[in-house]
């Protein structure tokens, strides 16, 4: 009865913790912005993480980074420093704060939160243009966040 | 110093991504006669944020420009002969077309369009040149508005526009429009939707960038109604405006809404120096 009352709870702010599973007003920030837990408790997969890091529907990363290990996703951006060799420059935690909610580390910057789901103008239900009801989902649940994490940590030039 | 040093030390500093703004150096004459003034210095209210002004024609491919060089290539100018039959044709109760009372359309709208939005004392309101339209075809000749992102009125717009044809866009930023202009300023800084963007971030901070396969421009309207070889039909800046509110995943504003006039008037502004170049022809 309790786990079922839990699930309901869940399903009914419309994100679905799972067991082990950090919530997203859950997660913890340290001063610049690193995340030290892994969110979902499991090991991401870099493979997955890498596909979701291209596709249009759910990081599209490639939107404003270009990033080489990607190159047969067609179209690159420029809007963001190229993610080459993101992981000589940030250490597992970094990333996943970036990730996450990357205003916590860059105060400001253009790049969207993907792990956080309420305090929006406006807020919209994906892109329908229609209103959306906070919390929203997050962009990204929280193994999607560990496995572009995990392709992230791939990243290494040096 | 090698790219990766110059970006960590520009991250470190958490400076924002300075726009490189690869606009081309090409020049845009009309019908080999009507010269565009598609750089401009930016108006005094941009001075601390722009050097300088563009039209959105500077970012498209040269096929692309091209289209737009010449009426005879220009796919926008078959509604702006529709809207020509249009303006002659009596509708509604008071049984008037546009000419009955604006006679010549190439004498009583040259240079109408440059102006707007603009404020009408009689109303008291801030009105786009849709508003105005819809006005008179209520108001002045008992019949139905049309749609404000519709056909008709997008080809309206058009044939209006094109008598002003490379003259300066000139709106007034002051006086009775001074506090519309100020809210159409704070909803183009304003992040919205779940990626928290504003128009700044994507055409202030990095016209001239790629987004994905799309090249950013200024977002300037000089051009509307635009074209679009997307979606082969003539399409109104709030269309716009809504299509780019809505990818930043948030809930959009209306066409015609008192949010969206504001923010047309702020926009419009931030091209007063531009040409007038409607109906221009995009991707
Ligand atoms: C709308 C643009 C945008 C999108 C989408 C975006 N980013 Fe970013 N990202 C940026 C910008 C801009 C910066 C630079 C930080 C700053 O100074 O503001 C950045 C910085 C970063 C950094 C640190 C820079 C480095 O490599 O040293 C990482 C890592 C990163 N992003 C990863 C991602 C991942 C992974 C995604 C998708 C899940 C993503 N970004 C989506 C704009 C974006
Ligand atoms: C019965 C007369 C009448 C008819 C018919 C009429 N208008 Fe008007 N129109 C006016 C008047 C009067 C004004 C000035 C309104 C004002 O300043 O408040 C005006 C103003 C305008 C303006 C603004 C001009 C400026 O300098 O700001 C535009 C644009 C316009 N009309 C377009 C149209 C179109 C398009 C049609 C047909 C669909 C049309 N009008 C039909 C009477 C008419
Ligand atoms: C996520 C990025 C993004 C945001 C935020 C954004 N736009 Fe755009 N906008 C684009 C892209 C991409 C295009 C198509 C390429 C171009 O012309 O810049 C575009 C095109 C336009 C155009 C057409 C320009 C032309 O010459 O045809 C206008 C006008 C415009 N945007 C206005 C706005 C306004 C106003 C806002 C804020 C309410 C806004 N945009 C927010 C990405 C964005």
């Amino acid at each position: 009865m309790k786990h079922i009352s839990l699930t309901l709870a869940a399903c009914l702010v419309g994100t679905v913790a799972l067991a082990g599973e950090t919530a997203p007003k859950e997660v913890v920030y340290d001063e610049y912005g690193a995340v030290e837990t892994s969110l979902s408790g499991v090991a991401g997969d870099a493979a997955s993480g890498a596909l979701l890091v291209g596709d249009k529907s759910k990081g599209n990363c490639v939107a404003c980074h270009q990033v080489s290990a990607l190159a047969d996703v067609p179209f690159h951006g420029e809007i963001g420093p190229s993610l080459d060799g993101a992981a000589d420059r940030w250490n597992e935690a970094e990333l996943r704060g970036l990730v996450a909610n990357a205003k916590k580390t860059f105060e400001g910057t253009m790049m969207p939160a993907f792990y956080k789901v309420d305090g929006y103008i406006r807020p919209g239900d994906a892109y329908t243009g229609k209103a959306g009801a906070e919390p929203l989902p997050p962009i990204l649940t929280a193994q999607e966040i560990e496995d572009v994490v995990a392709f992230l940590a791939t990243l290494k030039e040096d | 110093m090698n790219n990766k040093a110059i970006t960590a030390i520009a991250m470190a500093l958490a400076l924002p991504v300075a726009a490189y703004a690869e606009a081309d150096d090409d020049t845009l004459v009309v019908n080999e006669e009507i010269e565009m003034v598609t750089k401009a210095a930016a108006p005094a209210h941009l001075a601390e944020t722009l050097d300088e002004v563009m039209s959105g024609w500077h970012f498209r491919s040269d096929e692309t420009q091209a289209l737009q060089m010449d009426d005879f290539d220009n796919p926008a100018m078959v509604f702006v002969d529709q809207a020509m039959d249009t303006w002659t044709t009596v509708e509604g109760s008071a049984e008037k077309s546009c000419a009955s009372c604006h006679d010549d359309v190439e004498d009583s709208m040259a240079g109408v369009r440059a102006v707007y939005p603009k404020w009408n004392e009689a109303a008291g309101e801030v009105r786009t040149l849709a508003m105005q339209i819809n006005d008179c075809r209520e108001n002045q000749m008992g019949a139905e508005k049309w749609k404000y992102t519709g056909g008709k009125m997008s080809a309206m717009e058009a044939l209006i526009s094109v008598q002003s044809r490379g003259m300066p866009v000139n709106v007034a930023i002051d006086g009775p429009v001074q506090s519309t202009w100020e809210q159409g300023k704070e909803l183009y800084y304003t992040r919205t939707g779940q990626l928290e963007l504003s128009c700044a971030n994507c055409h202030e901070d990095n016209y001239g960038n790629m987004i994905r396969a799309d090249h950013l421009s200024q977002g300037q309207i000089n051009g509307f109604p635009v074209y679009r070889l997307k979606n082969t039909k003539l399409n109104t800046a709030h269309a716009r405006f809504k299509g780019c509110v809505r990818d930043t995943r948030a809930e959009t504003y209306s066409p015609g809404s008192a949010e969206f006039v504001a923010l047309e008037l702020y926009v419009a502004s931030r091209g007063n120096g531009l040409s007038v170049e409607a109906p221009s022809v995009r991707n």
